[in-house]
């Protein structure tokens, strides 16, 4: 099984980089881009009975830092 | 003092803090991260500044749970003491032994300069060769110290006196000015300035000595 995991920052953390990238697309000409956030996505190659309990638990521990981030997983 | 300076692929201040604290008097061991023990008795663990695994995934993440540092938090969990300095304080972050985070400089800029800090208390190992007031001079060279905290935590270390260090003039982003912090106990510093890089004359600045003769300080018969 595959499963994806999107990591993003959560709402109300200023996202810097984001930022960045919708100037940068303003100054491309691409108007009325009102906001830009960028996350991460992970995907992960599983053996079939892993549970989703365990996939939340690989991104409480490490692919997530949860003071500034969330995480969504997507089972494939 | 025993001194360990863990050492990670990709750390390149671990000989700067080795030969600060041994220039202050240490006794100091380098360790491996895959090393599963400390080496016995060591009174201070120094986790020092670089770009542990490429700053894969996040900055610190992956040395957070490398095995050295399943040690590292045992020892501070003994009330041992810890000091992590630029990434070293990204790991301290992540490993949970400090609250907060360390997110890429607001600017999106990274900055490699000498910069004035504020020394906000003498109440700490770390701390007791300053008075509170002083401004020290240290180097920072980081893209990633832009500190944040929830409001609870940021309430607990301003309430508990815990930012020993805050930026004179922000560079970074971080939240209230915030250059170090201290654990709850005041046995664990993170920082994102260098003490280590400022001990000699040829660093251009001795301002950082006094950190580490003060912590050497700690540990001499009364």
């Amino acid at each position: 099984m595959k499963a994806r995991v999107h990591v993003m920052l959560k709402n109300g953390v200023l996202d810097p980089q984001g930022e960045a990238v919708r100037h940068a697309l303003g100054s491309l000409g691409f108007d009325g881009v009102e906001g830009v956030r960028q996350g991460k996505v992970i995907e992960l190659d599983l053996v079939d009975e892993t549970s989703a309990a365990t996939i939340n638990e690989m991104c409480e521990k490490l692919l997530a830092n949860t003071v500034i981030e969330s995480y969504r997983v997507e089972v494939l | 003092m025993r001194a360990a300076v863990i050492v990670f692929p990709g750390s390149n201040c671990d000989r700067d803090m080795a030969v600060a604290l041994k220039t202050a008097g240490a006794d100091v061991h380098m360790v491996w991260h895959k090393d599963a023990d400390l080496p016995d008795r060591v009174d201070l663990v120094a986790v020092p500044g670089g770009f542990s695994f490429g700053d894969y995934l996040r900055c610190g993440a992956i040395a957070a749970n490398s095995p050295i540092c399943k040690a590292v938090i045992a020892h501070a969990e003994r009330g041992g003491y810890v000091l992590g300095v630029c990434n070293g304080f990204q790991v301290l972050t992540e490993t949970g032994l400090l609250p907060g985070v360390l997110m890429r400089n607001a600017n999106l800029k990274f900055v490699c300069k000498t910069v004035d800090l504020k020394v906000e208390t003498s109440e700490s190992a770390f701390t007791q060769g300053y008075d509170a007031g002083d401004i020290v001079s240290y180097p920072v060279a980081h893209h990633d110290g832009n500190y944040t905290a929830g409001p609870e935590t940021l309430k607990a270390l301003e309430g508990q006196a815990r930012i020993p260090f805050r930026y004179v003039r922000n560079l970074n982003g971080s939240v209230a000015d915030i250059a170090g912090v201290l654990s709850e106990n005041r046995r664990v510093l993170g920082l994102m300035p260098h003490p280590e890089r400022a001990v000699d004359v040829g660093h251009g600045g001795t301002d950082g000595q006094a950190l580490f003769r003060g912590l050497l300080g700690e540990f001499l018969p009364a």
